[in-house]
């Protein structure tokens, strides 16, 4: 299905559940006789952006399989708050194993069906940042390479926030995390590290990678519908912005998604077999201090003495996947 | 059908009659040749349906095996040495998720430093994984354990651990008898998993538990665990009505009943176990063995029954404990309290374990001290404590070792 652009953000219910367009083009949202993947009552934080977009993400993946789906989760949040036993919010086959794992527990829930020759029955894994960029990369990577009929979904908050902010291979330059503390000449996370997992499912070219934000959720549901439509590795990178971790309002998160797209920081894109063929164009430009300034883990580059050096240094990051990615102009 | 035959392709064979629907690997010596012959199986078509899926590590070994058997697939995988332990949080993770995943460890020693070659400390270290853990003593019983495995695991929706002695059986030639296809399929009946990943009937598996109910979930684990110890067994009974071969059970007794002296092993030195206590018979000495075939959960009443009346048992443990000593012998002594239990560490990282060094340990049997290195050489000992009590430098223990014994050319660093 191709989905029309919408001129407007996402602002209230009407938006969110797309009510204005024709009943094809419409969010899952607006259906009020869709089936919950992950139902109300479970104990995601107030605001939290890996609860928002895991709801929209897989709601959609049912939509696009017919309910015939299994989603694998690695430890985690998404895993935590949704399944204190005897409690379950998952309203879809759900299998948690370890916090490493997921993506290889995906390829056995994949090979057993293909095996049962239950080609009806699609496989979800999903995980956050930990999971996914650092100690179930190995997993992953092996995952993409044998091209296993998964889409892999990593919810990217930028550390370990279940364990209590501590760094992981997505956090950015200069973010505070308990284990980048804002102190010394090099305050927060150091730069020139982090993965960029995003460009390297791509150089594996399988058959789909995406980044979204739960700023636009319509167009996260069009990336999982349209990953759904493929066999083999798929990939979703969606940005969570975590009240507790980054220390910013629970009603911003929507708000800070969209400023890290809009700013640069996020580039926001659609690849198949290795080729980048659309990009999310930034439609008002923002400097990144309009993104960093709402966030308690950037706090220290606005102190009495504010580290300019430091911010220019983000622009200039922000700058370069502006001309790397192509992110002005129109869509 | 009796063929001369490789002990790793005896072992996919008798996997592979065992219908397989998901079979996952890593190489990793000895385990290889064994996964070699399940891909010929599977990408010829032999076996079908059954995906083979090669992945990048042990961990992902487990874990595929762990999503396919939770999707409803009869899943395997073999590993050996570092790749057991590798994949050890996923082993656990098997059995606390009651997944009945078969998998054969090719037993290798640990490193550092590295060797490929035999010993069990790598099943033995996982002891405590809520695995069964079967010893095959010959290719025929490590074939005929793997049927039995699927069966047992199956049952009790508990994992099981073959183990076979690397190179010792995995890399030996000699005639297994392969029973038929159709054979087995009426012994083992297909795979119904208790909680199953299934669309039609949404479950959430592996869900967080806490403090109010863990120690139950654990306490069942074990319970499910001990229920093995009836059913291996009774597993084994079956199996030798409908193959005519006993392989399996708990304990293996030879020539216990009057015996003064009782060796307990597990696994392939059995054989030559067996050949010195008919040597020492001849001679006039009462002695005996007792083969452990299971291990996990430990036959403590077996056990009892079998060495409650001899004055000694010596333990041969081709794994040790560092620190504490047996680990076989342990279990012994919890079982049968009132025996006089003796530990001889033998056989580590392939040294051989010959019948002149058994008979040795036999008739000295009542002297031995509680613990004895079998063959250990102590002026090679005696002469890296000297170099080592001369400098406070910590040094190249083994290659110094090896420099004393002249297994190297030039002289290292």
């Amino acid at each position: 299905m191709a989905v029309t652009p919408i001129k407007f953000y996402q602002t209230g219910s009407f938006a969110v559940g797309g009510r204005l367009l024709g009943a094809d083009q419409r969010s899952v949202q607006s259906d009020r006789q869709r089936i919950n993947s992950i139902d109300c009552g479970h104990r995601a934080c107030q605001g939290c952006g890996e609860a928002l977009g895991a709801r929209y993400a897989l709601d959609a993946a049912m939509r696009a399989t017919g309910n015939r789906m299994v989603a694998v989760n690695a430890t985690g949040c998404l895993e935590v708050f949704s399944t204190p036993y005897p409690e379950t919010s998952w309203r879809i086959p759900w299998l948690h194993s370890l916090f490493g794992n997921a993506p290889a527990v995906a390829t056995g829930v994949a090979a057993a069906m293909k095996a049962k020759g239950r080609t009806d029955v699609r496989v979800v894994g999903q995980g956050g940042d930990g999971g996914t960029v650092d100690i179930g990369f190995a997993c992953l990577s092996g995952m993409f390479e044998r091209n296993d009929d998964v889409l892999y979904i990593c919810y990217d908050n930028e550390a370990y926030m279940n364990t209590g902010v501590q760094r992981s291979g997505a956090t950015p330059a200069a973010a505070r995390t308990a284990t980048t503390p804002a102190v010394g000449p090099e305050p927060g996370a150091v730069f020139g590290q982090g993965k960029n997992v995003p460009m390297i499912a791509l150089a594996h070219e399988i058959p789909y990678v995406a980044t979204a934000t739960v700023a636009d959720l319509r167009d996260l549901e069009a990336k999982v519908t349209r990953a759904m439509e493929f066999r083999g590795a798929r990939y979703l990178h969606v940005l969570v912005p975590c009240p507790l971790g980054w220390g910013s309002a629970s009603h911003d998160t929507i708000l800070i998604a969209r400023l890290a797209k809009e700013s640069g920081l996020f580039p926001v894109f659609e690849a198949e077999h290795g080729e980048i063929v659309a990009t999310s164009k930034i439609r008002r430009r923002v400097p990144v201090e309009d993104y960093l300034r709402r966030q308690t883990r950037y706090a220290h580059l606005f102190g009495d003495r504010p580290r300019t050096d430091v911010i220019a240094r983000i622009q200039a990051q922000a700058d370069r996947n502006i001309r790397r990615y192509d992110l002005l102009g129109e869509d | 059908m009796l063929r001369q035959i490789e002990g790793s392709k005896a072992v996919a064979d008798a996997v592979a009659l065992c219908r397989p629907e998901v079979v996952c690997a890593y190489p990793i010596s000895p385990q290889t040749h064994i996964v070699e012959g399940l891909a010929e199986l599977v990408k010829s078509g032999a076996l079908e349906p059954c995906e083979f899926v090669n992945v990048e590590s042990e961990f992902a070994a487990m874990s595929v095996a762990i999503g396919a058997s939770a999707a409803g697939a009869r899943a395997y995988t073999a590993t050996a040495s570092q790749g057991l332990l590798y994949m050890t949080e996923a082993v656990f993770n098997a059995s606390g998720l009651g997944l009945p995943i078969v998998m054969t460890v090719a037993n290798r020693a640990i490193g550092a430093p590295i060797n490929i070659w035999n010993d069990q400390s790598d099943s033995m270290a996982l002891r405590d994984a809520g695995w069964i853990q079967l010893y095959a003593e010959t290719n025929q019983e490590a074939a005929d354990l793997h049927v039995q495995a699927f069966r047992i695991a199956e049952e009790l929706s508990t994992p099981v651990m073959v183990c076979m002695d690397g190179f010792v059986l995995t890399h030996a030639w000699e005639q297994v008898d392969t029973p038929d296809q159709e054979q087995v399929d009426a012994f083992l009946p297909p795979y119904e998993p208790r909680q199953v990943l299934d669309p039609a009937e949404p479950s959430s598996i592996g869900a967080m538990v806490g403090p109010e109910a863990f120690t139950e979930v654990r306490y069942l684990a074990h319970a499910r665990l001990m229920e093995a110890l009836d059913l291996v067994p009774d597993v084994s009974d079956r199996f030798a009505e409908a193959f005519g071969r006993n392989s399996g059970g708990l304990t293996r007794a030879y020539r216990t009943e009057d015996a003064d002296t009782i060796v307990i092993a597990l696994g392939s030195v059995l054989g030559t176990l067996k050949d010195t206590v008919d040597e020492l018979r001849e001679a006039g000495l009462r002695v005996g063995v007792l083969g452990l075939t299971c291990f996990r959960p430990f036959p403590a009443d077996a056990v009892r029954a079998a060495v409650g009346h001899a004055r000694h048992v010596v333990v041969l443990e081709r794994a040790f404990e560092p620190g504490v000593g047996g680990i076989v012998t342990q279990n012994v002594v919890a079982a049968a309290p009132a025996t006089h239990v003796h530990t001889v560490v033998a056989g580590l990282g392939g040294r051989a374990v010959t019948k002149a060094s058994l008979d040795g340990v036999l008739r000295a049997a009542d002297r031995l001290p509680p613990l004895t290195f079998l063959d250990l050489d102590r002026t090679l000992i005696d002469r890296e404590l000297g170099r080592l009590a001369a400098t406070r430098r910590s040094g190249p223990t083994a290659e110094n070792l090896l420099r004393d014994l002249g297994a190297v050319a030039s002289r290292i660093g």
